[in-house]
Parts: C-alpha cells; sequence; structure tokens
C-alpha cells in the first residue's frame, strides 16, 4: 500500500474559492486608464477579394484611435495554432488579408475610446469586394474545377499540401495488404460516418489585453491555453524580440482546445505597440461561434473485414475532414483520428489509414478535446457494434479479448505521429477489461441489453463503447518547473504549465509536496507567466499531468537532493542515512531537523545558497488512459426522442492525483459529449452564413438535460508517470457519441451515422427507413 | 446618449453611480469594480451575470441599469469572502463543483436564490432552478452535489 500524503487526497482546488467568490482574476477583469476597446469588421461573404477598403470615415469619428487593415498590417503568412515550432500546421493566414475566405474572415479591426464607438465605427467602413464562388462541400472543393481558396501557404515542415485542390494535409499509413485481408475474411462490412462542426462553449468568450510597461515591453494578459507558444508567434509577427514579449495567464474560463490557438494577442499587441495604450478585445458569443475555432467536421468511410470467431483481418479507414478557411491543426487533429483509434485493436495484420484535410469557405476548425481521436470513435465504436451483432457475439466479451492488454504495442504508434512518425511504445498499464466489467455492472447490462423494454412509446436501449487517448505528444511536449525554498521552509513552485480550470496548479502543488513529504499547501504555485515561469508548451494533448507533472516531480527531487545537503551538514550524517518525514529530515538515530531550520542555516549561517530546483521534462513516450463508456436510453417511438436516463463511464488514468478533479474531467467530457451527439450542430445558410450562432440556436446541456453521470476511476499504476499518473481530460469525450448511437439501435433497430442524432432522424428511419 | 445619475444599494452598501441611459446593469456594475458579474453571452442565455436584484435572480445582461436605480443588487462577492466565504461557497469547493470557475459566481447566486425559495428542494427542483446557468466543464454533477450537501445540513 502507498503511504501518499497529497496524492489521491481529495484537495481543495487552491483557486476555487476565489473563483466561487469573484476574487479571482479572469482577462476581462484587468482593466487600465485609456485603454482602447477592439471591435472587428468581419466579412459578409464567403469568399472575396478585397478591391479596396476606404476607413476615413472611421478614423475621423472622435474617440477613434487606429484603424488597421491588410494596407497597415505586416503582411506575413502565419498560422494560428498554438503548437510548438515548427508548428505542423500551414502558415496560410494573415493578420488581415486582400482575401477573405469566410463569413466571419477578419477586415478590419477598430480601437476606439469605448466598445460603443468602436461599433459604430466598424459601420463607417466602406470595403469594395469582389465576389468570388465559395465553395462549402469538402467533395465538391476537391473537384478539379473547385476555387481556389489559398494560393500561397506552405507548411514549415514536410507535409502533404495541395492548394490546387484545396488540401490542406493529408496522410496514410499502411501495413500489411488490406485488399488480400478483405479477400480472406468471411465477411466484410463497409459504412461511413460523419460528424459535423462542433463549438467549445467556454463559458469566458475569447479575451485579450495588453500594455506597455514601465519600460515599453509590451505585456499581453489572455484567456490562453498556450502562452509561451502565443509570446513566440506575437514576437515572429510584430518583429519585436521576445524578452520585449509578456504574456501573462490569469484564470481562464474553460478551453478545451478553443484557446490552443494564438487567436487575438497579436491584434491587442499590435494596437498597443503603435498607439502606446492600453487595449481591450473580448468577444461576443455570436463572434466566438462564427469567427473562433471548431472542432473539425469529418467524413469517415471504414471497411473492416473478419473471421467468424471475430478476428479482424484488415482494416480500411479513409477520413475526409472539414478544415474550413484556414487550415489550423488540420494535420495533426486528421492523424489522430487514426493514431488515437487504431491502437486499441492492436492485433489488426492488415491496414491501411487515409485521410484528406480540406480547405472550404466555412468557419475554421481546430484543437477540440478529444482531437480527431472523438472523430475516429464514432466509426469504430459503431463498427465494432456491427460486427459483434453481425457475429452474435456480446460487444463487452469482444473488447476484453481484443482490446491491447499491458506488454503488447502496436505497430501504429510508431507509424503515426504528430504531423510525422510516431514513437514506439508498449503498454505499462492498462485496465481496460477491468472498466468494462464494472461498467457492466453498473448499467446491468445482462439484464437490460438487446431487450428492448418498453413504456408507453418509449423503448429502453443500452449502448457502450470504449477508447484510449495520449498522455502528451513524446519527444515533442516539453515542460519545465524551478521550485525555491523559504526562509519558513515553505516553498514557491514555478510551472510553465497551463490551468485553464482543470485544477492542475492543485495537483502540481500535490505531486511537488509527496516527493518533499510535506502537506502541498506550504507550497505556493505560480504559473503561465512568461516573464517569470519556466517554459511548458502549455495545456493541451492531455499533457500537463504527465509531462509538466513529472517536471515537477523532477524538480521537487532535485529540491530534496539540496535540502539533504544541508540537512547532512547539520546532522554531520550521511546522506544515505537521511529521510524526509513531514516538515523534518531524520536521521536513523532518530535526530531531526525542520525544513525551517535548514532553510534558515542555507540562507543565513554557513555555505550560504538558495534551495533552488529546476528541471525540464519531455517523455519517449504517452501512455493511454483507458474508458469503458455505457448508456442506458429510452427512444420515443412516436416523436425520435432520444432521452439519456443512466451514462455511466469507467477510466483508467493510472494513479488519480487528486480523484474529485480526476471524476470532474470526466462529468465534463460526458456532458459535453453527449450534447455533441445529440443537439449541438452548426447550420449553414446558403451562403455560408452561421445560423446556430447562440445558445439558443446552439443547444449545449443545461442541468435539466442531464441524465444521472456516474464516473467510476480504476486505478492502475502508469510507470512512467508521476506516481504512476496518466492523463484523463480528453478521454471522456470519445465514447458517449458511439455509445448513444448503438444503444439507439439496441431500443430501436436504427442505425444513425451521422451526427448530431437529431428525433427527425431517428423518426424518418423508423418511418421511411432512411 | 444621456448621462445618467442613480444610486445603487449593492451589497448592502449605497452606490451613486454615473452611467449612460442605455448601459446594461452588467456593464454599469462590471466597470464600477463588481467584476464578479461575468459576462458570458450577454444575449440572457447563459447565466453568468446573474445577480439578485430586489429578491429575484436576473440576468443582469438583460437590464437597463436606468429600471435598476435604487434597487437592492447582491452579488457573490456579498455572499461572502475568501476569509469568511458563505455556505455555497463552501460547498461548491468541497463537492469539487469549482472548475474554470467563469460561471460560478452566477452558479452561487442561483443557488442562493433556489434555497431562498424552496425549502427542502428535490434534485428535479434543484435541476430546475439552476437551467439557466450554463456551465461548460461540470457536467453540473458535482454543482448538484454541492446544493445537496447543503440541504442535508452539512453546512448548518
Amino acid at each position: 500500500m502507498d503511504n501518499f500524503i497529497n496524492v489521491k487526497k481529495q484537495k481543495r482546488k487552491i483557486d476555487a474559492i476565489g473563483l466561487a467568490t469573484g476574487f479571482e482574476k479572469f482577462t476581462d477583469d484587468f482593466s487600465f486608464p485609456n485603454m482602447l476597446h477592439l471591435k472587428f469588421l468581419y466579412s459578409p461573404h464567403p469568399f472575396a477579394e478585397i478591391i479596396d477598403i476606404d476607413t476615413e470615415d472611421a478614423e475621423k469619428m472622435e474617440g477613434v484611435e487606429i484603424v488597421l487593415t491588410y494596407k497597415n498590417t505586416p503582411d506575413k503568412l502565419y498560422t494560428t495554432a498554438g503548437q510548438g515550432f515548427p508548428e505542423p500546421s500551414p502558415y496560410d493566414k494573415k493578420l488581415f488579408d486582400k482575401y477573405v475566405r469566410f463569413v466571419g474572415d477578419y477586415v478590419a479591426l477598430v480601437g476606439a475610446r469605448t466598445l460603443k464607438i468602436a461599433e459604430e465605427a466598424i459601420n463607417k467602413i466602406k470595403v469594395e469586394y469582389k465576389i468570388l464562388k465559395p465553395v462549402f462541400d469538402v467533395e465538391d472543393a476537391i473537384k478539379e474545377d473547385a476555387p481556389k481558396i489559398h494560393r500561397e501557404g506552405h507548411y514549415l515542415i514536410n507535409a502533404i499540401y495541395e492548394t490546387e485542390r484545396n488540401i490542406s494535409a493529408g496522410t496514410e499509413f499502411r501495413y500489411g495488404d488490406v485488399d488480400k485481408g478483405f479477400e480472406d475474411s468471411d465477411f466484410v462490412i463497409e459504412e461511413e460516418f460523419s460528424l459535423p462542426y462542433e463549438n467549445h462553449c467556454a463559458l469566458e468568450p475569447h479575451s485579450a489585453i495588453a500594455y506597455l510597461d514601465e519600460r515599453g515591453r509590451i505585456v499581453i494578459i489572455s484567456s490562453t491555453q498556450v502562452p509561451f507558444h502565443a509570446r513566440r508567434i506575437v514576437s515572429f509577427l510584430l518583429d519585436i524580440p521576445v524578452n520585449d514579449i509578456r504574456v501573462i495567464k490569469p484564470r481562464v474560463g474553460g478551453g478545451f482546445g478553443a484557446k490552443q490557438e494564438v487567436i487575438l494577442e497579436p491584434y491587442v499587441a499590435l494596437v498597443t505597440y503603435r498607439t502606446g495604450k492600453p487595449s481591450r478585445l473580448v468577444l461576443s458569443r455570436e463572434e466566438v461561434f462564427v469567427s473562433t475555432r471548431t472542432r473539425h467536421p469529418a467524413k469517415i468511410k471504414m471497411k473492416m473485414g473478419f473471421m467468424k470467431d471475430g478476428f479482424i483481418n484488415s482494416l480500411k479507414m479513409d477520413v475526409l475532414m472539414n478544415a474550413g478557411a484556414y487550415g489550423s491543426h488540420s494535420l495533426t487533429v486528421l492523424s489522430n483520428v487514426g493514431s488515437k483509434v487504431l491502437p486499441l485493436f492492436n492485433k489488426i495484420p492488415n491496414i491501411l489509414f487515409t485521410g484528406k484535410s480540406v480547405y472550404t469557405n466555412l468557419p475554421v476548425g481546430g484543437a477540440y478535446r478529444g482531437y480527431g481521436a472523438t472523430q475516429g470513435y464514432f466509426a469504430f465504436g459503431q463498427m465494432i457494434d456491427i460486427i459483434t451483432r453481425k457475429l452474435n457475439i456480446d460487444i463487452i466479451e469482444y473488447y476484453k479479448k481484443w482490446h491491447i492488454k499491458e506488454g503488447e504495442t502496436s505497430p501504429v504508434f510508431e507509424k503515426l505521429g504528430e504531423g510525422k512518425e510516431g514513437v514506439t511504445q508498449y503498454i505499462n498499464s492498462c485496465k481496460l477489461s477491468e472498466c468494462i466489467d464494472i461498467g457492466a455492472r453498473e448499467i446491468d447490462w445482462f439484464k437490460k441489453r438487446g431487450k428492448r423494454i418498453r413504456n408507453g412509446d418509449k423503448v429502453r436501449g443500452l449502448g457502450m463503447a470504449c477508447a484510449m487517448q495520449g498522455s502528451g505528444i513524446p519527444l515533442v511536449d516539453m515542460a519545465s518547473a524551478t521550485m525555491k525554498m523559504n526562509d519558513d521552509g515553505s516553498f514557491n513552485l514555478f510551472v510553465g504549465a497551463t490551468d485553464i480550470g482543470t485544477g492542475s496548479d492543485t495537483i502540481l502543488t500535490q505531486i511537488a509536496g509527496e516527493v518533499l513529504k510535506i502537506p502541498s499547501e506550504n507550497i505556493s504555485i505560480l504559473s503561465s507567466d512568461t516573464d517569470l515561469t519556466p517554459f511548458d508548451v502549455g495545456a493541451y494533448a492531455s499533457s500537463t499531468t504527465f509531462v509538466s507533472g513529472n517536471a515537477v516531480r523532477k524538480c521537487a527531487e532535485n529540491v530534496k537532493e539540496q535540502i539533504l545537503n544541508v540537512a547532512s551538514e547539520i546532522l554531520k550524517d550521511e546522506k544515505e542515512n537521511l529521510f524526509l518525514d513531514n516538515g523534518y529530515v531524520f536521521n536513523k538515530k532518530g535526530e531531526k531537523v525542520s525544513f525551517k531550520d535548514i532553510a534558515l542555516y542555507a540562507f543565513y549561517k554557513k555555505n550560504q545558497f538558495q534551495i533552488f530546483g529546476y528541471a525540464s521534462n519531455v517523455e519517449n513516450v504517452s501512455p493511454p488512459p483507458f474508458i469503458a463508456q455505457f448508456v442506458e436510453l429510452d427512444v420515443d417511438i412516436k416523436t425520435g426522442f432520444v432521452d439519456i436516463i443512466k451514462f455511466v463511464s469507467v477510466v483508467d488514468c493510472g494513479t488519480p492525483i487528486n480523484p474529485k478533479l480526476a471524476e470532474g474531467q470526466v462529468e465534463g467530457a460526458v456532458l459535453n459529449a453527449i450534447a455533441f451527439a445529440l443537439t449541438e450542430d452548426y447550420i449553414f445558410d446558403k451562403n455560408g452564413r452561421l445560423l446556430t450562432n447562440n445558445f439558443n440556436k446552439y443547444k449545449v446541456f443545461n442541468t435539466k438535460d442531464k441524465p444521472d453521470l456516474k464516473t467510476i476511476i480504476v486505478e492502475s499504476y502508469e510507470k512512467a508517470g508521476p506516481f504512476g499518473a496518466k492523463s484523463i481530460a480528453e478521454i471522456g469525450m470519445n465514447g458517449p457519441a458511439p455509445a448513444i448511437a448503438n444503444a439507439i439501435y439496441d431500443a430501436v433497430g436504427v442505425r444513425i451515422k451521422e451526427l448530431p442524432i437529431t428525433p427527425e432522424k431517428i423518426f424518418k428511419k423508423l418511418r421511411y427507413g432512411f | 446618449m444621456r448621462y445618467m445619475e442613480g444610486e445603487f444599494i449593492i451589497n448592502g452598501k449605497r452606490k451613486v453611480i454615473q452611467f449612460e441611459n442605455d448601459d446594461l446593469l452588467l456593464d454599469v456594475l462590471r466597470n464600477n469594480g463588481y467584476k464578479e458579474v461575468k459576462c458570458g453571452c450577454r444575449e440572457g442565455t447563459c447565466g453568468s451575470c446573474v445577480v439578485i436584484l430586489d429578491e429575484k435572480l436576473v440576468n443582469s445582461c438583460q437590464v437597463f441599469a436606468a429600471t435598476a436605480t435604487g434597487k437592492k443588487i447582491i452579488t457573490s462577492k456579498g455572499l461572502g469572502d475568501i476569509k469568511n466565504p458563505h455556505k455555497i461557497h463552501k460547498a461548491l469547493v468541497d463537492a469539487g463543483a469549482v472548475q474554470c470557475g467563469f460561471c460560478t459566481p452566477g452558479m452561487v447566486l442561483a443557488i442562493y436564490y433556489l434555497l431562498k425559495e424552496e425549502k427542502n428542494p428535490d434534485e428535479e427542483k434543484i435541476k430546475e432552478y439552476l437551467d439557466g446557468n450554463l456551465c461548460r466543464c461540470t457536467g453540473y454533477e458535482k454543482i448538484i452535489e454541492a446544493v445537496k450537501s447543503i440541504i442535508e445540513g452539512k453546512y448548518g
């Protein structure tokens, strides 16, 4: 048994009381004298060339201080994707361009004394457009005669990029011979699935504020998941040295991938740089829906050949992903559709995975919790249901038999990485079979699955799906931490890691406290201030607990060594004889010295120095967490309405550093995913204008929509992780949609392969069979 | 545009504030330091900006400040602070119901209103009272758990 004093304890989230009362600060809670309020002018056309812009009337307005357009801003291509450098996303966007590529693309930006003036000024800008023929459908966009949306984009890395065919990214990997595999199979099935756009709907809209500090440096306060990438990208665009830019991430009101994009920071920085005045850019909800980033819509074709005993002999997966107007994350999300899904069934001898991301004149895709895996599992999870029904095998036994096990690997790990080849890895920890058994018990699987229990017009159905994710990007993501000891034996911990509401600040102190055998409350953490904290790639790819957590663990171990050195001097005993316990260093004779006395000794007494730890961390593996998700639902056969009764998630995330926060990650992801499965949708008019642009039309779930959510953590020990931990933030997103589709089939025998699964779709299938 | 001056009783204190005639209560509060009132949509659909206005829970983005003069306004900071939090604050923190925390000050007031109106609400009632407050982080599970813990008397 472990003797943890911090890890696995329900420590209160350190910022929770400040957040609940309202004392903690988000970006827009900062304000500065003489601050300019910024407002974008957006393109009303899906595709057009700007012939001219007349900003004179706007500039003449009292209170207007700056108007930016393509005429007076840097003519540089970049990507908003907040990824490591060189980004595996195409450089295809400018701050302002002569071309606008979707309804909602930037045309101009006004900075004025008040937001009201800025909004008025926007209306006074006269733009002459040459309207171009748009393309909205991915299949049309890759046709030869399709409009060319981009002409001058490029990658910094070696990647497939064909602007002639609107292809923003492509991927392919294979092993074995799929065609022969299909020939040799007893059965072959082929299905097509599709998923729409999805908005993150973080409650805090994208926000950024900039001001000049006392020495003329640019300080940016931003609601970001990637402060260090933001600093780098602003430096590039504005041609300002990195050390003259400071990015501060205050509290962030949810990210889910939406803020792994450097969208607003360059604009506030530029306005402040030009005017010398503070500037503020906070988007409206409609602007967030239309002009920020989304989950990439995808069409997925899957073909699987299998034997009578269930052995899958051959698998072909072809993905056509809609990048939207710009290619942010369109390569890496595409790769992840395969790389985060296919290793789950690692014994398939013949695989061909192909994919294209395609530019269209629609809103821009980006990172979103699940990051391609969500798209892939929607297809894969239904294929497994279809196969097991055909073979009359219980799906839960099937998953247990074929899922990847401890000690095993998959060729996919090596072949498919993030925009390049991947990394070979063996699974150290996998309790998926246990997760499946526990979930089946909790949902009462054997009593209710396939029984079609009827109550009036309602028919009960059960469905399930399994998934894995990763923990960071191996050999790419780097995190670092520093830590110093104070006079009284307390500590300050500095991390680049970015808490966007997940509680990472809290769990990182738990990890450091565990190493030093002190309560985590004795450690104050400061995160994500590029002036003060060391580098971290940021909050994405389910990396923080694993990659940043290990950086903190190593950093605390470094501090521990220094503490032991001083204690050895004080106690006049060999270091090997010393151990830490609850703020003291003991030797085997029972003598002890407190952390406080150690700190005072190091500061003031002899051989003075600052006890100060530092560590960087890169991982060569990305241990996947695993999840089994089960749903019980009713389908109303008169209306097609689906009522989720109960949703069970059983997850193996290694050691849950903070069990309550870990559960919360799953619960949030699950409700998000249920709404994605049933109601959330981007609906456009014929000109590519988004109609579902607010919370009335774009339906996220509220308390009344919420079913009974049950989350169970099955502990495993991941030896590569800090105190055995793996990731948990994204995985909960992957199972709900396929599980729900499978449960609807279980209830009424119709299979919906297109999200969202609306009552209309079910009703039509029930009534007319299509 | 016309400048106005009005008195509000915010968290028990009288405040004379100048504002424009078409200013929303949300903006007037935020511009005068009540940053705990958050703006999530400005369309009355997310609940981040709710305040208690004369005993009623309202979206402050849907109220002209001019119509709220002379009235009593309560925000989350009015119920407690970091040193002396209200039991609703404490319950949410203990339950792990605060993730990003952007919706939380609004959620706190929705819970406050619920507990004021209903003596012993069941789960359905709880969900009904909180359905105007969106949260994208928690799935509401632990928020509802927190409310139940208050009703069960865990916080006196």
